[in-house]
């Protein structure tokens, strides 16, 4: 190894140019921020990581630490203050009661009589939810529509992807293209469109009137077929996708060889093609059935009063209710019910397909 | 293979179902009609009246201003973090980085959105910052998960790119930032640049996060829609959506011919 001549004529603190930039890019944010209209504290927050970043790397050079601790603590730290502290947080607020204050919630901890902590803590948010059972149906109630709508996503999904996989260049980019295409526009745009569709006076309605093969205008709208419809329209392309690059990979001499031995184009499907689309169908499956559950802007639009759903019923609860305790138990427990358990399966999976 | 009638019949349907509500979101949005779904005339008063919507405009700036520095600084984090856990071996707190870049993949936006005003609150009780909500905590909550997104790009990336150039490197004596930014970076910008676009399109389309972590003074493009569209349906809202649609295609279509091009160069 050359590593004498790494760093020629330099000491062990040489800093590497981009090291060296680091503080002038917090210079000029300061300076361009007026500018720029930025926050202050955005330019401090940024001027802070980077002064970590730079700080950490002399340190570490001064001390004698190799330079990758400092790599490893940057995104470490900003994503364990950002994303797992907050559910620390979550946790101990879903213990705490609610109280008409500014934040609405008793104190985190409180001065004892002796000059100790104390914290107050109680289940009494998740004894509630457990009593009401509007809370347990809206689990339910989301688990059942998130389920159907992947259901109904596949159905739709897996023709239109094997159509695409089939087909010859230049037309197979461009479906894919005019697949991928209503994913880069707004998601509340396109929910927004449905609406004219469904209305009472919508498109769908006018169109079956005007054909006369309906007197009466149907009631679409505000119904849990509208929240259906919205769900597999919008998450369509993920089931596309995943679909599609398994089936592309398909072997066309699989299916040669099926139909000379007399298999019909069915027995082909069923017997061949199937069973080797399963890991697309698993992760189209998985990208459409998990935001799904969560989902809240889809219910909220085009949902009635009674389409229970656990993500809208967190946000009235926080919103409209202004508990924020409740709010944070129906968090936790969707946690746990939930996402754990689709973490759980997916590195299970991971670990699978890796020993493979 | 005899070719049924089966599939592109269906295809046909399929693409149908995804296109028909945005024709009919366009077409209406040049209807003079205020009622949204009855016809009354070519007209693009709708468009006078969005550019003269002062709150809409503001909506758009302050959405584009979070969506560009979200997305670059989720590209920095999200980098650093893919680089990390594909290069570094073993270290302590690996799986806890692993865990803490995937889960916001699988995570519902309202539990994001709700931890983080969480924090956000209490960190202003404890430590006075920060001073209420606006555009800083959109910014650092739309980074957060945004990051998890460039990782996974940048980690696939990482995993596929040859590293015997990284090796050949080194061995000629370069350090290790060196060989980050003289070879990895060059060899992964592609990656970087679709993971980039990437974070920009889900900040800019993000309601519910935003919704919770925003303040007053702060609202982004999908909350004022949303607040109008709650309200029923509204012509400004389809011209809206006429533009955005019309720069996301030509944008696709461009992106589209240029990598048909290169891959038939390839060939």
């Amino acid at each position: 190894m050359s590593g004498a001549s790494a760093t020629p004529g330099r000491g062990r603190l040489a800093l590497p140019p981009a090291m060296i930039a680091a503080p002038l890019v917090v210079i000029a944010l300061m300076l361009g921020r007026h500018w720029l209209f930025l926050p202050e504290d955005l330019v401090l927050l940024i001027g802070a990581a980077l002064l970590f970043a730079f700080g950490g790397f002399v340190l570490g050079r001064l001390v004698g630490l190799p330079d990758r601790w400092i790599v490893i603590a940057v995104p470490m730290l900003w994503l364990v203050v950002f994303f797992l502290v907050p559910f620390f947080v979550l946790g101990r607020i879903s213990l705490a009661e609610t109280m008409i204050a500014r934040p609405p919630y008793s104190p985190l901890w409180e001065r004892g009589d002796d000059g100790g902590i104390e914290i107050i803590a109680s289940l009494e948010n998740y004894r509630f939810l457990l009593s009401d059972a509007l809370y347990v149906n809206a689990y339910l109630s989301s688990l059942k529509i998130a389920a159907i709508s992947t259901l109904f996503a596949l159905l739709i999904g897996y023709p239109i992807a094997y159509y695409i996989a089939r087909s010859p260049e230049p037309r197979r980019s461009i479906l894919l293209l005019l697949v991928i295409l209503p994913f880069w526009t707004s998601f509340l745009l396109r929910v927004y469109a449905w609406i004219g569709f469904l209305r009472r006076d919508g498109v769908i309605n006018n169109l079956l009137t005007w054909a006369g093969i309906i007197d009466e205008p149907l009631v679409m709208m505000q119904t849990d077929f509208a929240v259906y419809i919205g769900i597999v329209y919008t998450y369509l392309p993920f089931m596309i996708l995943p679909l599609y690059a398994n089936l592309v990979k398909l072997d066309g001499a699989l299916l040669e060889a099926a139909s000379d031995l007399g298999a019909s184009p069915v027995t082909t499907f069923l017997t061949v093609t199937l069973p080797l689309s399963v890991p697309g169908i698993v992760a189209g499956s998985m990208l459409v059935f998990i935001p799904a559950i969560g989902e809240y802007v889809i219910p909220a639009l085009l949902g009635g009063p009674d389409t229970l759903m656990i993500g809208r019923t967190l946000w009235d609860e926080f919103f409209s209710a202004r508990d924020w305790p409740v709010a944070s138990a129906v968090a936790i427990v969707m946690l746990v019910l939930v996402v754990l358990p689709i973490m759980w399966l997916q590195s299970v999976q991971n670990r699978q397909e890796a020993q493979e | 293979m005899r070719r049924g009638w089966f599939l592109p019949l269906f295809a046909t349907l399929g693409f149908g179902f995804l296109y028909a509500p945005i024709v009919s979101l366009i077409v209406f949005s040049f209807n003079e009609s205020r009622l949204v779904t009855v016809w009354g005339g070519f007209s693009t008063r709708w468009y006078g009246e969005l550019i003269s919507d002062g709150q809409l405009l503001e909506a758009a700036w302050v959405s584009l201003k979070i969506a560009t520095i979200s997305a670059s600084l989720a590209v920095v984090i999200g980098t650093l973090a893919a680089f990390v856990l594909t290069r570094f071996g073993k270290f302590h707190g690996k799986l806890m980085l692993t865990g803490m870049v995937t889960a916001p993949l699988v995570m519902p936006e309202v539990i994001i959105g709700l931890s983080l005003l969480l924090l956000f609150v209490a960190m202003e009780g404890m430590l006075g910052w920060p001073a209420g909500r606006g555009m800083t905590t959109v910014i650092i909550a739309h980074s957060t998960f945004c990051a998890a997104y460039v990782a996974v790009i940048a980690q696939s990336r990482l995993r596929d790119m040859d590293e015997s150039l990284e090796e050949a490197a080194r061995d000629l004596g370069a350090g290790p930032v060196r060989v980050f930014f003289d070879i990895t970076l060059p060899v992964i910008a592609p990656a970087l640049v679709s993971g980039w676009l990437l974070a920009f399109t889900l900040s800019l389309d993000d309601l519910v996060i935003a919704s919770f972590v925003s303040g007053p003074g702060a609202s982004t493009l999908p909350m004022v829609i949303f607040s109008k569209v709650r309200l029923g349906v509204s012509p400004d809202v389809n011209a809206l959506a006429t533009i955005i649609i019309g720069i996301v295609a030509l944008a696709v279509t461009v992106a589209g011919v240029l990598l048909m091009r290169q891959s038939k160069r390839a060939r």
